[in-house]
């Protein structure tokens, strides 16, 4: 990776420079300026951002993400400290007793380790994120992040082909290695794990309040019903096209652009007829707590989590509709220059020890990565008593935290791009829909 | 007594003086001079740059000097623009009219306290503009303080106001709203009492000594915080962003959302030009048109 950076003469200064367009000396002249502008028109031209590398296949010989740079990283031990930045509604927190409000299965790593862990829970939309770490990995700089979670999707493929991510070295994960579920080892997004590990995996579909809609919703179209015009919520995100797109019979992952325009006319048609209240990333869960969404796109679960756990919200309901829902996969990984890369990589693997995983689907209701979690969850559950048992009984049978194969049979994946004009033509065609 | 100097010295002394005096305000100048070419400026060239850059976010983007980028986000985003200075004059009229009545009455009859009274206006500042929109979200949901308690009332169970274009134009208006009462309030405390006296002396009635007196020597403090309201209010994008719903985003979110969702740098910074050279247009004319004489006062 140094010598990378070293050697790279920036190619776009380059083509700015020989650009066929406009040569220098038209742009100087139409500018009607003599020479004082030179060195503006350098700092113009040298203001190009890099192009995206060809894909990286992996570390170089010896530097960042190498087995000898791993080895050298565990010969130095882990620095004192990992930041842990990850999405709201995620990590496991109790009360302990005193008024505060702890994190267990962090803290037991903190203990046991001796690694401190700054968790924050700062990412709202991958693209939000990524646009705010994205300048600081193209100066090579670092981040301030040792763990960041991912979505599998456009930003993780780009994340991986730039480089900007740490290869892992899974001589460490001996917990990942031995407990990880098949179905999210070596997935299509990121081959033999070279640079992730999922977190958890989730689903998106619909949530409604029974408070206000009184009618099991199993089909997208309540979300297009007249009676709740006004108190409908969006996702501003990739969730929503692809997810319309399967709504519509049309696979997301092999969609063209007439598919995409399809699912474009019907949400703005859904939109234009004064049905969404809003667009929303993760704030969708205060909006639908404050009583302001009555039914919403959402992700499983935040909304399952909120049922059992907080009597105020047992009126929350969540469901796969019939027509379809995504199914993605939240990934840890370790951005390039990371302060602490063994630190990070000892908490990842921390969370596919079964009994870890299984706290923390108990409390975050979302799909484990480690089938021998839930086998705890259910072992757990038998061992409860009172409210307790009743709630871990139910996410032990909840087919969205244990999918079964007709809920999977309905679950899709996103679309992925190849080309930046893909990409360019996929924003311009959806942006501008919840962006209004 | 001073022991007169070798001439050639008094010279150099006095040299040195006058061009110290001379040099005296460039250096005051030196530190904001610095931190504008620093701040400013080259962000500003560099963002000039980008606009005139062409690519997308995966393959990077390529300095082509590409003008037509103004044109473009201009012919695509006319209605965030139109809709961005329509709500600029909605808040600033709106601000005037409640802050106007707010600096009078604490520049006349403020007495000791004035300074207690200004600091709870500016009140507000000591919590993040952020944190207080979002607090504001929370108050005009459907079932918050306002709504909560009008249709306990008996209003309309269907009543909304967040996510509602009044619901944004209040936002501003409340986040705006010292910068609208502080230069108000100066130019009414500057005001000499004496020439109302006079006024009244000469049988104008309160309203008359207002209108004709009071009001036309408050001018300065209107042009300014006109000045400082709009220009922001124009360029906001939290309060569309938290209290708005689908049509209320304002230009501020179309630059926001090209920045950091869609990535198009290019169009963002041809975006933020564009808006910045209306809202300069915008003061300069006015300034012209309007404001010089006052300004001058």
């Amino acid at each position: 990776m140094t010598e990378q950076r070293h050697s790279n003469v920036d190619p776009s200064w380059l083509r700015g420079l020989t650009s066929p367009r406009m040569s220098r000396r038209s742009v100087l002249k139409s500018m009607g300026v003599g020479a004082g502008a030179l060195s503006l028109s350098a700092i113009l031209a040298a203001c190009g951002t890099p192009e995206a590398e060809a894909p990286v296949t992996g570390a170089q010989p010896g530097g960042e993400g190498s087995p000898e740079w791993w080895a050298e990283r565990v010969a130095e031990g882990p620095g004192e400290n990992v930041n842990f930045t990850n999405w709201p509604q995620y990590i496991d927190l109790k009360g302990d007793g005193e008024g505060n409000r702890v994190r267990p299965t962090l803290d037991a790593f903190i203990e046991e380790t001796g690694i401190n862990v700054t968790y924050r829970a700062d990412i709202n939309d991958n693209a939000g994120f990524y646009a705010s770490i994205r300048p600081a990995l193209e100066a090579g700089e670092p981040t301030g992040h040792d763990i960041i979670v991912i979505t599998n999707g456009t930003e993780l493929t780009e994340l991986r082909q730039r480089g900007f991510l740490i290869e892992l070295d899974h001589s460490l994960t001996p917990n990942f290695n031995a407990n990880a579920d098949p179905s999210i080892v070596d997935p299509a997004f990121d081959p033999d794990n070279q640079y992730t590990m999922s977190w958890q995996s989730g689903m998106t579909g619909i949530a409604w309040n029974t408070d206000f809609v009184d009618e099991e919703v199993t089909s997208f179209e309540s979300l297009l019903d007249d009676r709740y015009a006004g108190h409908i919520g969006m996702f501003a995100n990739d969730d929503t096209p692809n997810l319309v797109m399967a709504w519509l019979g049309i696979e997301p992952t092999t969609s063209t652009p007439e598919d995409w325009q399809k699912a474009a006319d019907w949400m703005v048609e859904q939109r234009d007829s004064g049905l969404v209240r809003a667009y929303y990333t993760q704030d969708f869960l205060r909006a639908f707590q404050e009583g302001d969404l009555w039914i919403t796109m959402a992700w499983s679960g935040d909304i399952i989590n909120q049922q059992l756990y907080n009597p105020q919200y047992a009126s929350f309901r969540f469901d796969v509709p019939q027509e379809g829902g995504m199914l993605w996969t939240d990934n840890c990984c370790i951005p390039t220059l990371a302060e602490n890369p063994y630190g990070a990589i000892q908490v990842m693997d921390w969370y596919y020890q079964p009994d870890i995983a299984a706290l923390l689907t108990e409390w975050n209701a979302y799909v484990s990565p480690v089938p021998a979690g839930g086998e705890l969850v259910q072992q757990h559950a038998d061992e409860a008593s009172g409210g307790t048992k009743t709630i871990l009984q139910t996410i032990a049978g909840s087919p969205y935290v244990f999918p079964d194969a007709d809920l999977s049979s309905r679950l899709y994946s996103y679309r992925e791009f190849t080309t930046g004009e893909e990409l360019e033509q996929w924003n311009d065609l959806f942006r501008p829909i919840y962006v209004s | 007594m001073e022991r007169p100097l070798p001439t050639d010295l008094r010279e150099l002394t006095k040299r040195r003086k006058r061009r110290g005096r001379s040099l005296a305000p460039y250096a005051l100048l030196g530190p904001g001079a610095l931190w504008l070419f620093l701040l400013f400026l080259i962000p500003m060239v560099s963002m000039g740059g980008i606009a005139l850059q062409e690519g997308n976010a995966l393959d990077g983007f390529v300095q082509t000097f590409r003008f037509a980028n103004f044109t473009e986000v201009l012919s695509k985003n006319e209605e965030f623009l139109v809709r961005s200075l329509r709500n600029g004059a909605i808040v600033t009229a709106l601000a005037l009219v409640i802050a106007y009545p707010v600096a009078y009455w604490i520049a006349f009859y403020g007495g000791r306290a004035k300074n207690v009274f200004l600091f709870l206006v500016l009140l507000p500042f000591l919590v993040s503009f952020s944190i207080r929109t979002v607090a504001w979200s929370f108050i005009l949901s459907d079932n918050g303080l306002v709504l909560g308690a009008l249709k306990s009332l008996g209003a309309p169970e269907g009543w909304t106001i967040l996510n509602t274009t009044p619901a944004v134009i209040a936002g501003i208006t409340y986040n705006l709203l010292p910068f609208t009462v502080l230069p108000l309030y100066v130019s009414l405390e500057r005001i000499d009492r004496s020439v109302v006296e006079a006024a009244k002396d000469l049988y104008s009635n309160r309203f008359e000594a207002f209108r004709k007196v009071v009001f036309p020597l408050s001018l300065p403090g209107v042009f300014a915080a006109i000045l400082l309201t709009s220009i922001p209010a124009v360029g906001d994008y939290l309060n569309a962003t938290v209290l708005g719903g689908p049509g209320d985003f304002m230009i501020g979110n179309v630059i926001q959302d090209e920045f950091l969702t869609a990535r198009d740098y290019p169009e963002a910074a041809a975006l933020a030009f564009l808006l910045m050279a209306v809202l300069l247009v915008g003061a300069v004319l006015y300034a012209r048109l309007l404001g010089t004489e006052e300004v001058t006062t």
